[in-house]
């Protein structure tokens, strides 16, 4: 890994955009920022028109490709907010104003410890780079990626050279297991044997994820998304109800303080 | 004696180190950095969702969460002053005697370079802070605020920006011994499902700007300084031109947190053009 550190504020280009399923993946350039990523990080985008930033998670970082560095967001196509859909709708080309990487990254484990991954929707993202990391330390890595319906199901294909399993789950059973990662989680840990838990996605997801690695006595790491309205920590707008390392309860910023927390750190019903 | 002519705005600068990341080499050096409200106990902020987007804008209600004076002395403050930057603290408080408490105890730590007095956010904003409904109410507050302060640093007063008050408004501050009035602070609004906030942004900068003018023409002799939507040279200078002596970047960072850097090169290479 290189030593550049911290986020940057860049112009990005997009180079590429597809269609999968419910969701517009974009392939971006951003000078600096796949260099800096770190699976956990996020990117905020600015949306022509808007004056809040877009949040974004990347799924994919790219070291070299025919354009350079480029990493690949993905983007809620149907049903998203007007600056959300303008965005999925860009085309080749398209010049954004992109700061990044940002917030706390996933933590690594320094053993080579077995871990589960488990994530739901466009906000399992952030799982696919971390599962290639912690492959490359040698970790047994168990990858759950659940949706509601198959078409927001983020594409489990590829990330098998990087898991030793990948376990898919759909709330109308359109695909995989029939059922929520509430349902299965406990199941899913005890067949795994991790002793890490990651989890990206809703809350619910988390703290199921959460609980789960509580009640088998595992470690848990959390991506938190709440709304951001800037992503750099500057606002002060974005809430994270978490309990401090003194037994405190605090509020802190998802964006700075986060995405990634400790599972039991998150006070949930307040969330 | 007055700062500027680019400073930051309460609140839209995180605790400064976050900010520091996207002004270059000189990170926030020699920058008039005016803090997010400091109150004297901890204040954990307002629920979520704290902003929201408006065509313009964004509406917020972010209750002032801050470490509390303690916490801020220790840890935010001596970081900016190590930074280099000339450190403004904005203040809250739910009594007069808390402003003066706050005042007083700032007055004391090293390298507070003035203060500005959160006097006129918006009731969802600053819920528990005292009540400012009359030009009377803030003058008190400011004459509090002065007589902990020393004389040779600044007191601004921040107020809001409502056309019909602010010249009385600013009037009743600089005779309380306010040594300069920003206008202004987010407009009382309301979150599209109702429940209240501020409005800021490019919005509120006509608004802003028609306060800013009214002062300056009924009060030459008191400093304003502009703060609504600044977020280029033009819109810096908009603030200039109609009297203000220097202008605050808000909510512009949040839409671009190099803004304050981006206007300060500029105002050193060509200060009055765009």
């Amino acid at each position: 890994m290189s030593e550049v550190q911290g986020p940057v504020h860049v112009e990005a280009e997009v180079v590429a955009t597809k269609r999968i399923g419910g969701y517009r993946h974009l392939t971006l350039t951003a000078p600096g920022v796949p260099e800096r990523f770190r699976a956990g990080n996020f990117v905020a985008v600015t949306v022509e028109g808007h004056v809040a930033r877009r949040a974004l998670w990347v799924h994919r970082v790219r070291a070299s490709s025919s354009y350079g560095p480029t990493l690949d967001v993905v983007v809620e196509d149907r049903g998203a907010g007007s600056g959300t859909a303008w965005l999925a709708a860009q085309p080749v080309g398209t010049r954004l104003a992109l700061t990044g990487p940002l917030g706390r990254p996933f933590a690594l484990p320094k053993d080579a410890v077995s871990c589960l991954l488990v994530g739901e929707g466009y906000a399992a993202a952030p799982l696919f780079p971390l599962a290639e990391r912690l492959r490359e330390r040698g970790c047994g890595v168990s990858l759950v990626v659940s949706a509601p319906d198959e078409s927001r199901l983020l594409a489990a294909l590829e990330a098998r050279r990087s898991a030793r399993s990948v376990t898919v789950l759909t709330a109308d059973g359109s695909v995989g297991l029939r059922g929520t990662v509430a349902d299965h989680v406990d199941d899913l840990l005890r067949r795994s044997d991790a002793d890490v838990v990651y989890a990206a996605g809703p809350h619910a997801v988390l703290r199921a994820a959460a609980g789960a690695a509580e009640r088998a006595g595992a470690w848990s790491q959390v991506a938190v998304e709440t709304p951001t309205p800037c992503g750099t920590g500057l606002c002060h707008g974005c809430v994270l109800p978490v309990v401090g390392e003194d037994g405190v309860d605090r509020v802190v910023r998802t964006c700075a303080d986060g995405p990634v927390v400790r599972g039991d750190r998150v006070r949930w019903e307040a969330l | 004696m007055i700062p500027g002519p680019v400073m930051v705005a309460a609140g839209c600068g995180g605790t400064g180190r976050e900010l520091a990341t996207y002004c270059g080499d000189d990170g926030l050096d020699g920058l008039d950095f005016v803090t997010r409200s400091i109150t004297l106990d901890a204040r954990a902020g307002g629920p979520g969702p704290r902003i929201e987007e408006v065509p313009g804008g964004l509406v917020n209600a972010v209750g002032l969460p801050n470490p509390g004076l303690e916490h801020f002395l220790a840890t935010e403050l001596p970081w900016l002053v190590r930074a280099g930057a000339r450190v403004i603290v904005s203040i809250a408080g739910a009594t007069m005697g808390e402003y003066a408490d706050l005042a007083r105890r700032l007055s004391r730590a090293p390298g507070v370079a003035g203060l500005e007095v959160n006097v006129g956010a918006p009731d969802e904003v600053g819920v528990g802070l005292f009540e400012v409904r009359e030009p009377y109410h803030s003058a008190s507050v400011i004459a509090a605020v002065r007589r902990e302060f020393p004389a040779d640093r600044p007191v601004l007063a921040k107020l809001r920006p409502d056309v019909s008050r602010i010249v009385e408004g600013a009037r009743s501050c600089h005779e309380a011994g306010a040594t300069a009035v920003v206008i202004g602070n987010a407009v009382p609004a309301a979150f599209p499902d109702g429940r209240s906030g501020g409005l800021s942004g490019p919005a509120i900068a006509p608004v802003a700007l028609r306060c800013v003018a009214e002062v300056a023409r009924a009060l030459p002799e008191l400093p304003t300084i502009g703060c609504g939507g600044v977020h280029d040279l033009r819109s810096a200078n908009a603030y200039l031109d109609a009297g203000a002596a220097s202008v605050q970047v808000g909510t512009a960072l949040l839409h671009d947190p190099t803004t304050v850097a981006r206007l300060r090169a500029a105002f050193t290479s060509s200060p009055q053009e765009d």
